[in-house]
Order: structure tokens, then sequence, then C-alpha cells
């Protein structure tokens, strides 16, 4: 007999069509004269956003994840970007693209789109050096880069903003010089907006994982929280996210639960092994449900402390009741609110990124934490060994594995799945009997 | 002549506990990262020692740093969690790699000291905003230090801090330049020693001894045959065992492009009424380490000028183990060297390197290099 109902999300769909058509958009874009540009899921899209409708993008880590997603491509992917020379222990996300490039095979079919200019940031070395050898592997195709590595959010001060939004803005007159279009700074404006509404969404959509049973899974979560990887600064994205709240907002008044049996509540962090996401359905064995990750919560969603000490979604500007009057705003808000990103701050100390998982472990009421110690990122793997430690002193047992996000030959799913049994026994769960609801 | 600057590699924390006694107002601070700028450090008489590692196999870092980050960021952390630096007041890191971050970020969690600063060196390096921002970053900089000594740093202290750092680059310059002679007054191994001591010791010694050993090289000799002259290029490189061995198989290292090389020293601080935006303007404007050199490649046509400058015959691309930014830079490193006739061999190091097996590839390159010299 199952302890809880479950049921499939409703949305789950309407996810998946986004999430095809921005594929598809992307390759088909040159057929109606539309702008493409390629760049890092962090970077900021609302601006190019500025030079029209027809403008659409191709992030990377999220097009890495889905070559990884598909063994072989990916290991043909990896193998070209080995024989020109770069080493394997590089980010697997930009392997795995630049492998693209290099045999010229868009994940969906056809040749590599090319994109007609490059629109990144950098917070990881691997950041701007990524489409620096992209730009050369396509025959230099224009480039801008915007360094956003000016320190954590609690030391952020007017020189610092100044520098991310000086840049930002020369890369507006750079984007009017390399399209040739006109910018419209009222849909940098929307675009802002967007992005605010839909970051801020999904950290609600996250906040509401406190509920026991939770209402989602880690491994769901993925699927979901993607989107905001692909095109965070888009309307798309921000009613999608609204309709996913409300939509888990109902689930958890009427009890429904990601996994039928939940006993036991747990965290992982890093990007997952993306071939190996079973890991996540074998823990349902043991009534284990992961409850998402700073990753999954704090790669895109946007939180802040709350009056009564917990966190939760950061306000956005519109809640606040601004209204963004030109461009400087809008690139300010920006700026001020990307250096407040989870994922940004542990490039500074890994202190940042301990404590904020310790909130996530005790305000989500969680069992344990399993870290992947990925081989695949180095940005994200980053002080990984001591947020252990810290998780460790701070009472939460912790189960660590080695893998590789985008990497399979890095991933020894035996030994994985034997150290997750290992360390639900020590939690001491044993796996049980349920039926699918 | 070069005995000093040996010895104080191999003692230099002796050194430094000898530097504070006879300073006993002084203090030391710890360095992670050659974009620290000493000369507001040498402004208030702080004598700054780079943190580097001791080429020992180890086992205490693991626990704080996972093993897929570069081993030199692991050695320089063991040399912490051992207790060999105790005598620092402080440490200080610049904003670059992600690997030697973490050594400092473990330090400041595990290793008591008196006071510590990340300094958030920008990385767009090619931007009209970056050096106001530099600047400003130097200023709020200064007020950390003057918080802490309790003391107010003037221009005049600035500029004391400018010339001492400026009169040491251009001495080792001078050296450097020497190293462009038919016959190189100075092996590659002993031009390691000069220019590693000098990450260590105070540059008012540093200065004085390089003068002495400046009149004394146009005399200097070597016993020995040049060979073939090679360039070292890549991560941080202080393994002297690697570079005794390649010059004790018919070659001799001519020049590198290294940070604990020539990239220390190379350019100085232009004289500005401003002294932070000068200082900020050096090291915006310093060849740049590999994660900062972009969106153009400004490394690249540096490369080809030292080996022009220092007719190079060929050129080891050295890249500890796991280092992104320079694994980034290899390959568009490597085809510019051939592009350009200039033979190439890419090692990796490690904490310690297989001497025996690199040998067998070095000298495998250089016959290959005297084959090239005949047909």
């Amino acid at each position: 007999m199952n302890k809880y109902p479950t049921e499939p999300l409703k949305c789950w769909n309407k996810a998946k069509e986004i999430r095809e058509n921005y594929y598809r958009d992307y390759a088909t874009a040159k057929e109606n004269g539309a702008i493409r540009w390629a760049g890092g899921a962090w970077s900021f899209g609302a601006i190019p956003a500025g030079l029209g409708d027809d403008v659409y993008c191709l992030t990377g880590e999220p097009y890495g994840a889905s070559i990884a997603w598909n063994k072989e491509f990916a290991l043909e992917c990896q193998e070209a970007t080995e024989k020109k020379g770069y080493a394997r222990d590089l980010c697997s996300y930009m392997r795995n693209y630049w492998g693209s490039i290099i045999l010229n095979k868009y994940l969906w079919g056809g040749p590599f789109p090319k994109p007609d200019f490059i629109w990144q940031d950098h917070i990881c070395c691997s950041h701007a050096k990524w489409y620096q050898v992209a730009s050369e592997l396509e025959g230099n195709i224009p480039s801008y880069c915007i360094d956003v590595a000016v320190g954590p959010e609690g030391e952020v001060n007017k020189n610092r903003v100044d520098y991310v939004v000086g840049q930002m803005s020369d890369g507006i007159s750079w984007l009017e010089k390399t399209t040739g279009r006109k910018y419209n700074d009222q849909k940098l404006i929307e675009a802002v907006y967007n992005e605010c509404l839909s970051t801020s969404l999904w950290a609600e959509v996250c906040l509401l994982n406190k509920t026991i049973p939770a209402p989602l899974d880690e491994k769901t979560m993925y699927s979901l929280y993607v989107l905001g990887t692909l095109m965070k600064h888009s309307k798309i994205v921000a009613d999608f996210y609204q309709e996913l709240l409300d939509e888990v907002k109902d689930r958890v008044k009427r009890g429904i639960a990601a996994i039928p049996n939940e006993r036991c509540r747990v965290m992982s962090d890093t990007q997952p092994p993306w071939a190996f996401l079973k890991v996540f359905r074998y823990l349902e064995k043991y009534g284990c449900v992961s409850i998402g990750s700073l990753y999954t919560f704090g790669l895109i969603g946007l939180w802040e402390e709350k009056p009564d000490g917990t966190w939760g979604a950061r306000t956005t500007p519109q809640q606040k009741g601004m209204k963004i009057k030109n461009r400087e705003e809008a690139l300010r808000i920006l700026a001020e609110w990307n250096l407040a990103k989870p994922e940004w701050q542990h490039f500074y100390s890994p202190q940042l990124k301990s404590d904020m998982m310790i909130r996530i472990a005790r305000e989500w009421k969680l069992n344990g934490v399993m870290l992947h110690y990925n081989r695949g990122c180095e940005g994200l793997s980053l002080g990984i060994a001591e947020n252990r430690l810290a998780l460790q002193k701070a009472g939460f047992p912790v189960m660590t594995f080695e893998g590789n996000m985008g990497d399979e030959r890095e991933f020894d799913e035996t030994r994985t799945m034997a150290r997750i049994d290992t360390f639900m026994e020590t939690l001491e769960l044993k796996k049980v009997e349920y039926t699918m609801s | 002549m070069i005995e000093m600057f040996k010895e104080w590699c191999d003692a230099r924390h002796e050194y430094a506990r000898e530097w504070k006694q006879k300073n006993p107002k002084g203090k030391v601070i710890g360095y992670f990262c050659t974009y620290v700028p000493e000369e507001i450090l040498y402004a208030v008489d702080i004598l700054p020692v780079r943190i580097l590692g001791s080429h020992e196999p180890q086992d205490v870092t693991e626990p704080h740093i996972f093993g897929m980050y570069c081993p030199f960021c692991r050695d320089c952390l063991a040399q912490g969690l051992k207790g060999r630096y105790d005598y620092l007041d402080g440490i200080m890191i610049a904003q670059s790699c992600l690997h030697i971050r973490q050594a400092f970020t473990s330090w400041q969690l595990h290793i008591p000291v008196g006071w510590s600063y990340y300094l958030p060196m920008p990385n767009n390096l090619q931007s009209r905003f970056t050096l106001p921002y530099l600047r400003g970053e130097l200023e709020t900089f200064k007020k950390s230090l003057e918080k802490w000594l309790g003391k107010k740093i003037s221009d005049s202290d600035l500029d004391k801090g400018i010339e001492i750092m400026n009169h040491n680059r251009g001495l080792m310059k001078q050296v450097y330049e020497t190293r462009k002679q038919n016959n190189p007054p100075l092996t590659g191994l002993e031009a390691m020693y000069i220019v590693v001591s000098n990450q260590m010791i105070c540059k008012r010694e540093h200065s004085v001894a390089l003068e002495e050993m400046l009149k004394k090289l146009p005399q200097r000799k070597l016993e020995r045959e040049t060979g073939a002259r090679l360039m070292l290029v890549g991560s941080e490189d202080d393994d002297t065992e690697f570079v005794r061995m390649v010059e004790s198989v018919g070659a001799t290292i001519v020049v590198d492009d290294h940070c604990t090389g020539s990239r220390y020293f190379w350019n100085e601080t232009k004289k500005d009424n401003d002294r932070l935006k000068a200082i900020a303007e050096r090291y915006v404007t310093r060849p740049a380490c590999p994660s900062k050199d972009w969106p153009q490649r400004t490394r690249l046509p540096h490369l080809l000028k030292l080996a022009r400058e220092y007719n190079v015959q060929g050129a080891v691309l050295i890249q500890q183990k796991f280092c992104d930014p320079h694994e980034l830079d290899i390959p568009a490193t490597d085809r510019m060297f051939k592009e350009n006739d200039i033979p190439t061999l890419f090692l990796e190091f490690d904490v310690t390197v297989p001497v025996g097996q690199f040998k067998t590839r070095v000298e495998a390159f250089l016959e290959m290099l005297s084959q090239e010299a005949l047909f």
C-alpha cells in the first residue's frame, strides 16, 4: 500500500514542447531572416532581446547536457574534441558543444547551426575561453563576453556594479554594430521584468518542496528548471513557471507526492551524471526523495532571506512597484539581480555555499546529502570538499560519489549504486515495495 | 654568485622568520597569485611571500580539495596545513584561476591568520571599464590594509612601493636580457632560482643581489655547451629538478612564460599622479594569465615575440595536470608555434615529475631539433 498519492504533472508536455520549440526555432531561424546567438546559460539573454522579437539563442550548458543524454553522440563529440588536442578533463559540456561544432552535427539533426554572434558572461575559468575556442572553430564569429566575477552578493558595491553595467552598456553598442539593427530599450525592459519574474517564480516552485511529502522530486525538477537555462528572459518561460507554480500549489493542497512512499529526504549537489538519472529512480526504492539541491534551486532561481529568517523567492522589481524607465536602470537591475544568484556565491568562498546548503538541509527537513563530485564541472565542484566537511559538522550525513555530468566514461554506475545502498543503510532504510498509483 | 638565490629558495621559511626577527613591527603576507599588487604591500613595509608547493607527495589536502583540481593548488595548501607558513600574519589572493583560489579559501577556513583579503581582480582585461574598476578595488584594498595596520598609506608610501617593485623589475629584465646572448651567461636553472627567490625575498635585498650579479655577468662564461635554445611556456612552474634534467641533456632554457617566471616581473608601473590608477594599469597590461586572455588572444603574439627575441629553437609546453586555463590555451599555442616553425614538446606536470620518462621525451625532442638543423 502506498503512503501517498502520486500523479503526473499536467504541464509536463508543455515543458517538453517549449524545449523542443526552442531548439527547433534556433535551428530554423535563418529561414526567416532571424538572428541567432550562442552563449552560456548564465549570459544576460535579456540584452540581445532588445534587438527584436526574432532573436533566438542556443545556450551551451543545456545543449552540452542534452548531448550527454545521448551516449553515442556524446562519445563522438568528446573524441572529436580530443582529436583536436583538447584535454579530456576540461568541462564536459564544453567538450560536447565543441564536438558538435567540429563534427558539424546538431543533436536534433542537420548541420550545427552557426550563430551570428556569441554573447557570453564569465565567472568560471572556462566561460569566456569556451566561446573563444567556439568562435575560432566556427570561423571567428564575433564574440562579446561580460566579466561578472566581482565578488559575493554581500560585498556588492557601486564600483562593482558599474563595471558589470559598463560592459553591458558597451555590449549594446557592440550588438548594434555587429547586427546592424537598432536597439529597442523597451524590449530590454520587458525582458528584464521577465527574467526577474521567471527566476523568482522558479524559487517559489522550489519552496513548495518544503512540504512533506514533496510534490516534486529532483529528477522531475531537472526537466523544469532547464527552461530557465534556455531563455529565462522570455515571457514564454515566465508564463510557464506561473502555470507550474499554480499546479504545484494544487498538488500540495491535495497531498500529491512526487514519490509514493516518501520517508527520507535528501538533496544532491552539482549537475547530475545526465546519462544516469536512474540514480534518482533507484532512491525511490528506498522511499527516498531528492527534493532538489542548491544547484536545482539556485542555478537559475533567485532567493532572499525573508523577515522570519527563512529562505524565500526574491522579491521582483515589479513586486516592489519599481518602474524601469530607461536602459541604464534596466541594466543596473539586471546586474544586481544576477549578482545575487546563489550559484555565483561559492566562486568566492565555499563557506557561502555551505551556509546555503545547511539552510536548505534544515528548512527542507532533510535526512542526508548526496554530493556529486563532478569531474565534468570545475565551476560547480569548486569547494565541494569543504561543503562536505561543513555539512557533516552541521550534523547531516553526507554521501559522495564521483562522476561526470557529461562524460559517462567517468561514471561508475555499479559502484555508485553500491554506495547508495550503503548510504541508505546508514540512514536505516530498507527497500520498500510499492505500487504505481 | 648564484648560490644566494638558490639558498633563498631552499630556505624560504628560515628567511621569512629571520626577516621578522629583524623587523619586529613588520608583517609577512602570503600571497597566492602574481596579480596581487605588491606595490601597495611594499608601500607599508610588508614582506609579501608567494606561497608555493614543496614538490613532495602529501596526504593532507584530500578532505579539502577535490582531486580533479591541479596538483599545484593542493601542494600549496599542504604547506599551510603542515604548518610550514606558520609565520604569516595574513594571506591574500588576487582573483585568477579557480584552482589556486581553493588553496586560499581552504587556508582561510582551516589555518588561523590575522588578516586575509580576496581582491576581485577583473578577468576581462580588454574592456574600457576594467581600469577604473580595478582602481576602485585597489582603493578598497588599501583601506582594508590601513584599517588592519592602523595607519594611513600616503602617496609617498605608494611611490616607495612602486619604486621598490619597478627597480627590481628593471633589474630582472636586464638579467633576462643576458639570456639572449649566443652563449647565455646563465642557465635556465639559475634563472629559475633568481626569479622564484624574487617572489619570497624582500625586494630591496633581492635587488642588491641582482645588481652585484649584473656587474659580474658580462665576464661570466659557462663551462658548458648551450645546445638547443628552449623556451618554457605554461602553468606555474618552479620545478628545478625538471629544468636541471633538461639542461643536462644538451639544451639551455633561455626564456619562459610562466607566472613564476617572466610574467611576474615583465612590465613596470608607469608614473602617474594617480598612483592607484598607475598600479592598476600595470596589472591590467602585464602579460596575461590564460584565464584572463580573452576575447582577443594577446598571449600568442607575446610568446612569439619572446621566441624570436631569444632565438628559441623549440618550446616546451608545460601544463599542471587539470590546469584548465592552460589546457584551454595549449592547442592554440601549439598551433601558433608550429605555424612559425618552432617545434613543441607537451608535458603534463604533477607535484613530482617522472624525470626518467621526461628525460627520454626531452632527448627525443632535442634529437628532432638537431635533425631539423641538419636537414
